[in-house]
């Protein structure tokens, strides 16, 4: 995984393997806000952009996960849904699923731009 | 109109994510619900708990008008004793759920939830009898909690040991914590132990500064929520509200039959309702106002339900038909448009090791 991240203005990261593959995770800024990630399930097969792909669980609340691209999952990081909180101790290094047959996308920007629309 | 606490400045120098509760900003977390809620159950927090509504009721028959608007019997309730009880409505539900200090025979300190402090003061006034006085002491007492199993420990080196109530659920009124005169009680809100301490803005702001460079953590008011349902105390708009009658929430303990009357009792019956603990046997987080069902019918709703950070697992409180509240009952609960199976388990979730 070399490829730098790119992001979605809705806070889910891509990381493209190659043209059609990619894996997908969630932004630090969103996981900062969210808190405590308990509980992930994702729950989605061949999805459109924006199509849900499951939900993330915080203490405090559940939270919808959007996916930015259209394609199909072919592969659930398992060690995140054993253990959620891997999440919150490296958001942009620890992938949820993975997508492939990739045919579009959510508009994707890098990390200082993403990060400049949400600076305090 | 939204107010800041006396520790405001301080939150926002800790970092704290701030949120609006009963028309305060408080902070709901410092650094991570689970990371506050671990450092009570084994070390100690402190928490900003200065949104807390404070009304004393004066006069020679304080205690004896008092408890005719009370479920619970304060008939022979000693100076520097507590006592948790519940206002209840004509129609026998609950108005407010707080603590009496009792400082005197003629004078009461009643600590409210924020949310229903105007109410309350309403409540007391509507019924309120000649030579009584009501007053509201709100914005004279900032309070801070601190809890854990290292509370005593950390509050003597603020103070000496007779500066600290022993008793649970006592307090000293006019106690010295570093060079402050605050009123001390051993109470809380987490199921550990503790204490809870009013005094004016700059004493507290002394204590919380002077305890959070000792050690103690700041908490918010996400792990508040968190360690109070893994205690499985109930929180008023969640385990009761108008509609709830103290019988239906499992807290009727707190009313005293062998009392001749008290505001609503005649309409305080058994309609069949209990609150009960659940423990979620399949994937995901039970949450409140989710409905819990046995073979399709639906029995009750959850009133409070998260991940809970000790037990590492998804625990609710739920009101439902008494007739499906024995443990090991297996229920479903509703979580938004799937069902997962709970089991039935006995409250306290968690009870500290003594």
């Amino acid at each position: 995984m070399e490829k730098e991240l790119l992001f979605a203005q809705s806070h889910e990261w891509v990381r493209y393997i190659n043209e059609s593959e990619a894996y997908i995770g969630l932004s630090s800024y969103a996981i900062k806000q969210l808190g405590d990630i308990v509980y992930v399930n994702i729950d989605a097969e061949n999805v459109d952009v924006n199509d849900l792909l499951g939900d993330i669980e915080s203490v405090k609340a559940v939270s919808d996960f959007y996916s930015p691209l259209k394609g199909s999952i072919s592969q659930i990081n398992e060690d995140v849904i054993d253990s959620p909180q891997l999440i919150n101790e490296d958001p942009e290094n620890t992938w949820i699923c993975k997508i492939t047959n990739i045919s579009d996308s959510k508009k994707l920007m890098k990390k200082d731009e993403y990060e400049k629309l949400f600076e305090a | 109109m939204i107010r800041k606490t006396p520790l405001y400045e301080e939150h926002v120098r800790l970092n704290a994510k701030m949120v609006e509760f009963a028309n305060f900003l408080l902070p709901i977390r410092y650094s991570s619900i689970v990371d506050e809620h671990l450092a009570v159950r084994e070390g100690v927090g402190i928490f900003d708990v200065s949104h807390m509504g404070e009304i004393i009721v004066e006069g020679n028959n304080a205690i004896a008008f008092l408890n005719k608007l009370i479920s619970n019997n304060i008939e022979k309730i000693k100076s520097s004793r507590i006592k948790y009880s519940l206002f209840i409505s004509e129609r026998g539900t609950i108005i407010d759920d707080f603590l009496i200090y009792c400082i005197s025979d003629t004078k009461l300190l009643l600590v409210v939830n924020a949310i229903n402090k105007d109410k309350d003061l309403n409540w007391l006034n509507d019924n309120k009898e000649d030579g009584i006085s009501i007053i509201d002491k709100s914005l004279n007492y900032a309070q801070i909690a601190i809890q854990g199993p290292k509370s005593k420990e950390i509050m003597l080196a603020l103070t000496s040991e007779n500066n600290l109530p022993i008793k649970y659920y006592s307090f000293i009124e006019k106690a010295l914590i570093i060079n402050h005169q605050v009123l001390i009680s051993k109470t809380g809100y987490t199921g550990e132990e503790g204490y809870e301490i009013y005094a004016k803005d700059n004493a507290i702001k002394d204590i919380f500064n002077t305890l959070i460079s000792l050690g103690a953590t700041p908490c918010g008011l996400g792990s508040r929520d968190t360690l109070r349902l893994e205690a499985s105390m109930p929180l008023y708009g969640y385990e009761m509200n108008e509609d709830i009658s103290p019988l239906d929430t499992a807290l009727e303990h707190f009313c005293d039959n062998n009392k001749p009357n008290f505001i609503g009792k005649s309409n305080v019956y058994d309609k069949g309702l209990t609150r009960i603990g659940l423990i979620n046997l399949d994937k995901g987080i039970i949450r409140e106002n989710m409905e819990v069902l046995y073979k399709d019918k639906i029995i009750g709703k959850t009133t409070s339900g998260t991940y809970l950070p000790y037990l590492k697992a998804s625990y609710a409180m739920a009101i439902i038909d008494k007739e499906y509240s024995k443990e090991e009952t297996i229920l479903d609960v509703k979580i938004r448009n799937r069902f997962v199976k709970a089991q039935v388990v006995a409250l306290p979730f968690y009870k500290r090791k003594k």
